[in-house]
């Protein structure tokens, strides 16, 4: 039986063995570029005023500031945790502090880090510093960005170590993972459309990456950077809805006006923002030209539809208990018919935060609470109180179970387990 | 006759039932900071007079300056409470400010203090280092930052009375292990972190049990400048505090 098998075990040991030579090669690639910093011609790097404030604009288009910016630390000096399903990765010290920041980087390494994902000294970079999208930069931004970075007061900071769990804390993984999922990709134009919308898929696929939020991960925490069919937001909780679907966030049948109001001031006819795009919008979208914000909603309406999931297996209902905590809790803002109060509380009926099938934001609405932005055009808003001390599990079940079984909605069922498992996925 | 006599009695029954009704009929809508601020008063108590479990504290009638600093330590990283920071991560440092404002100018009756079960040694230990300090071990006394009154001192000194002893324990616990923090020069620091246990529980303890005062604001940094003047470090730290004021 053993000598019968020889052969086919032979075939298979030498299959094996040419899988890990292309693997080994491919890998070897991956390392092999690391090249030292002195071998890249050091182009003379483009300075000026103009040049800086431009960067320092698209400094926000990026968002840079809220993940290198420590809480209560200086403005670019890094240090902020990105608790990630592997482990932490800690953002790096921005400013040019020459041996803590960027002090030392040319403008092409500076290029090399966003196009490529690698730093000065040729390590490979962790995607939690999403270069999928920048790679897609063109080189003139890069170099704006880099000399606003290098007109910031340097902040001597050292850089803390990522806090991730073997293997993923060896660059050979990340080499592996690069090989299957990274590729530098410039941004292509399409020539049958708009000047807007080429300008908003360059801001949205690059600098806004906007998909690092809106696209679902795979198990090893990829995601395609043209991709924006909703995913949930790793370790934070939140579900970042899809864009292509008019049930979530789709902005397919929104005016352009409204798009634009929502990502300028936090509120707009048709919804706010809360959350996690809540600090996009205080942080970024809020300091965009009106040009950048209609370019990106001209883009984001234009997106095409993704296939409807399948209906829910099971629609929620009314309840009584429900409808007694909506009575008691929520009537006061959101109005009996779920109306809620203009420019100040957002309607539930016909909301699609209320009836999209995740409830992972609901539940952390009612539990936290919250504001939406204070922003230039929305500058008081008005706040949500958190429930976490009120409400059971049970009694955020059959509440948004009445929400999602009201005023003509019928979303699917909420049960007390989801609302356990959305609190602690954190 | 039976008749009316019958919808005057149906009347008289219902009448409570219809001021039931309207009473517990949801508040108008207005466009105030009062309106604007429920997400604050829900555990803060209506108009920020305390919360439900004596963990909450009174913000109302804090000085303004102390409010403000409280609201950016939360979301700078100086004092950590989840709920709060992820309350306030979305809201500009201006709307902080008149948030703080709001609230420093609510004039609430403060509730009498509960009934303690500290022992009366207990209880006079806390009153010595609260009005007298503890000049062997360099230990100012309350009264001296806080005010002779103990309601605070303008603009950003709090009042430490009409807060449960909960609330104070976990804060000098907090002071003293430092997790929470103040901007520099972080006084409240350095003279927590010569408390002992037993000193944090005498000082909770008393200052829960104390009434307040007729005149509960707080008063105002001349008024007050005496008192500092007996301890050159407590005036010096006040007066920078003074200084770094509002920003």
């Amino acid at each position: 039986m053993n000598k019968q098998n020889r052969p086919a075990r032979l075939k298979a040991a030498l299959l094996a063995l040419a899988l890990a030579l292309v693997l080994v090669t491919l890998l070897w690639r991956e390392l092999r570029e690391q090249r030292p910093a002195a071998e890249r011609t050091a182009s003379p790097a483009p300075t000026g005023q103009a040049l800086i404030e431009r960067g320092a604009y698209l400094a926000r288009a990026g968002n840079c500031m809220a993940c290198h910016t420590e809480r209560g630390g200086a403005p670019y000096a890094g240090g902020r945790g990105i608790a990630t399903p592997f482990g932490t990765v800690y953002a790096g010290n921005l400013t040019p502090d020459a041996s803590t920041g960027i002090g030392a980087w040319s403008a092409e390494d500076f290029w090399q880090a966003l196009r490529e994902g690698r730093s000065r000294d040729g390590r490979l970079l962790y995607p939690a510093f999403p270069y999928a999208n920048y790679s897609r930069l063109q080189r003139e931004d890069a170099d704006a960005i880099y000399a606003f970075l290098r007109s910031l007061p340097p902040v001597a900071r050292a850089n803390t170590p990522h806090e991730l769990r073997w293997p993923f804390n060896t660059q050979l993984a990340l080499a592996a993972w690069r090989t299957l999922y990274f590729k530098p990709e410039p941004f292509e134009p399409q020539a049958q459309q708009s000047p807007a919308y080429n300008r908003g898929a360059y801001l949205v696929q690059g600098l806004g990456h906007c998909s690092a939020c809106h696209a679902a991960r795979n198990v090893l925490g990829a995601s395609n950077p043209l991709d924006l069919a909703g995913g949930l937001i790793p370790m934070q909780n939140w579900y970042a809805p899809s864009l292509t679907d008019a049930r979530q966030a789709g902005l397919m049948d929104w005016p352009l006006a409204d798009i634009v109001a929502l990502m300028q001031t936090g509120v707009s006819p048709r919804g706010s923002v809360q959350g996690p795009m809540a600090e996009v919008v205080l942080h970024s979208t809020q300091h965009l030209s009106q040009t950048d914000l209609q370019a990106m909603a001209t883009y984001l309406k234009a997106l095409p539809a993704s296939p409807r999931p399948p209906p829910p297996a099971r629609l929620a209902q009314a309840n009584t208990a429900g409808a007694a905590l909506y009575d008691k809790h929520c009537v006061q803002c959101h109005g009996a018919q779920g109306q809620g109060v203009s420019n100040a509380y957002p309607a539930l009926a016909g909301n699609r935060a209320v009836t999209m099938d995740s409830t992972v934001n609901l539940v952390q609405m009612v539990l936290h609470g919250g504001y939406p932005p204070a922003t230039a055009g929305n500058p008081r808003p008005y706040g949500m109180p958190p429930y976490w001390v009120d409400l059971s599990e049970q009694d955020i079940a059959d509440l948004l179970n009445h929400l999602r079984s009201s005023w003509g909605h019928s979303a699917g069922a909420v049960s007390a387990v989801d609302v356990q498992a959305a609190r602690s996925r954190r | 006759m039976l008749n009316s006599l019958r919808l005057i009695l149906f009347a008289a029954l219902l009448s409570p039932l219809l001021a039931a009704a309207q009473s517990t009929a949801p508040a108008p809508f207005e466009d105030s900071m009062a309106q604007r601020s429920m997400a604050c008063t829900h555990c803060h108590g209506v108009q920020g007079r305390a919360g439900p479990d004596g963990y909450y504290p009174r913000i109302a009638g804090k000085p303004a300056g102390y409010l403000y600093n409280q609201l950016l330590n939360f979301k700078e990283g100086r004092r950590h409470y989840g709920a709060m920071t992820q309350l306030l991560d979305p809201l500009s440092e201006r709307y902080l400010l008149e948030i703080a404002q709001h609230f420093a100018a609510l004039q609430a009756p403060y509730p009498p203090p509960l009934a303690t079960r500290a022992s009366p040694a207990l209880l006079e230990r806390g009153r010595q280092l609260a009005l007298q300090g503890d000049a062997a071990r360099q230990l100012p006394a309350c009264t001296q930052c806080h005010g002779q009154r103990l309601t605070g001192v303008l603009p950003q000194v709090p009042g430490l009375l009409g807060l449960p002893r909960d609330y104070l324990n976990a804060q000098l616990g907090a002071w003293r292990n430092g997790k929470r923090r103040a901007h520099a020069p972080d006084c409240m620091a350095s003279i927590a972190k010569g408390l002992a246990e037993q000193d944090i529980e005498a000082i909770s303890s008393y200052l829960a049990a104390q009434p307040i005062p007729a005149d509960s604001r707080p008063q105002n940094a001349r008024a007050a400048q005496p008192a500092l003047a007996a301890n050159t470090a407590a005036q010096e730290c006040g007066g920078t505090a003074v200084a770094a004021g509002v920003r």
